[in-house]
């Protein structure tokens, strides 16, 4: 109990940090996902900013956008959109899916 | 159907092992089967309304109202656990000593059962909603395929449940007074993966923006997506590139569930062959 006080007061102070980084930040990167594929299938972002991808499913029915790697799941209704905020990452390749339609919901984040 | 399979499998199997582990670590606690069934009860059945409005909560808090919900439930989880990790380290030793002499001080299990309830709930919440989309996506998509499909998902609960029950059962194996050790640390590393996986969360929402650079990648040795990555994340909370805020979580988890077991029981419980009366300070 002592420590969800403490870690709400600290997502208190972090919340206010926080709004100021993701409003000075780039407007969403658009990532569609139709037919359960992912267009662009591979997106390019700079290095060390952190960035969002604004995810439309204009599939019928309800997919998971998930990574590992970059450490995010957010279920996307069919026609919904759905943002992905990501932090600050170093260069590398950072492959997500789309989980329920594995087979073709493949994409990846080049950070460069 | 394979890949149905697959899907459904690991979902059950990461809402499944928390389940056994909740289980094992209450066995003896009279009542318990009940508490447990409800939780997952009350599970399945907020995972299908949950599946029904994700697309309604994920709109709220500017989009963010999924993460801000699963990092919600999933600190519910860490206090739940918590709650039952001290609890039980105050009154856990004589029930260890003797399972089968129910006295009042271990009837009264069933306050910390309330707390593993709920710690069940939210477990089959999350990944059961997971496992209500795909399957609806399946069967509203039509299609020749759907039959395999659903049969191939309908077989991944029942491996995943298969499976959750051996780990339950190989728990079991270890003896009665050793258990309660096993479980306290496993209930330990359970809590603090949640708390990692709920930091994670916080920073997709942008409530939290620091520490977010992944301090190592592991991932060449043990993919986190692997059914082994997965089940070490379910369990340790296992994750191939964890970031600085994710290992603060995870140490705070730690740090504080011993510090609180040692604060209720100054004397660690010394489980074995000590048949020493406990000295038990009224409350």
């Amino acid at each position: 109990m002592i420590r969800t006080l403490v870690l709400l007061t600290a997502c208190a102070a972090l919340c206010a940090c926080s709004k100021a980084e993701t409003a000075a930040g780039a407007p969403p990167i658009p990532l569609l996902l139709k037919d359960h594929r992912f267009t662009p299938a591979e997106i390019t972002v700079k290095a060390n900013q952190p960035f969002a991808l604004e995810v439309t499913n204009a599939d019928g029915v309800a997919d998971e956008f998930d990574s590992d790697s970059l450490k995010r799941e957010k279920v996307i209704a069919g026609g919904q959109k759905g943002v992905v905020r990501v932090g600050p990452l170093p260069p590398g390749r950072y492959p997500f899916m789309g989980e329920y339609h594995a087979k073709t919901a493949q994409g990846a984040v080049i950070v460069q | 159907m394979l890949g149905a399979l697959l899907i459904v499998f690991r979902e059950v199997i990461e809402a499944g092992l928390i389940v056994g582990i909740v289980l094992a670590a209450t066995r003896g606690v009279p009542g318990r089967g009940l508490w447990v069934s409800a939780g997952v009860a009350a599970g399945v059945l907020g995972a299908c309304v949950l599946a029904v409005f994700a697309g309604g909560l994920s709109s709220l808090f500017h989009g963010s109202g999924q993460e801000l919900f699963n990092a919600a439930i999933l600190l519910l989880a860490v206090c739940m656990l918590t709650w039952h990790n001290v609890w039980m380290a105050s009154h856990g030793r004589e029930m260890s000593r003797e399972l089968k002499a129910v006295g009042a001080e271990v009837a009264r299990g069933s306050r910390s059962l309330t707390a593993m309830a709920v710690v069940v709930g939210v477990a089959v919440l999350r990944e059961g909603s997971e496992v209500v989309l795909f399957l609806y996506g399946i069967v509203a998509q039509g299609g020749t395929t759907t039959l395999g499909l659903f049969t191939g998902g309908l077989l991944g609960v029942i491996a995943g449940a298969g499976v959750s029950a051996l780990m339950y059962l190989g728990l079991l194996a270890i003896p009665a007074h050793r258990l309660f050790a096993a479980t306290t640390g496993l209930i330990t590393l359970l809590a603090a993966g949640l708390a990692a996986q709920a930091a994670a969360f916080l920073q997709q929402a942008g409530v939290i923006d620091m520490l977010t650079s992944p301090l190592w990648d592991t991932s060449r040795i043990l993919d986190e997506g692997s059914t082994l990555g997965r089940l070490l994340k379910t369990i340790v909370g296992y994750t191939d590139r964890p970031d600085g805020l994710q290992l603060i979580a995870w140490l705070a988890v730690v740090a504080v569930m011993i510090t609180l077991m040692r604060l209720v029981n100054p004397k660690r419980p010394v489980v074995a062959i000590t048949p020493v009366a406990v000295p038990h300070a009224a409350e």
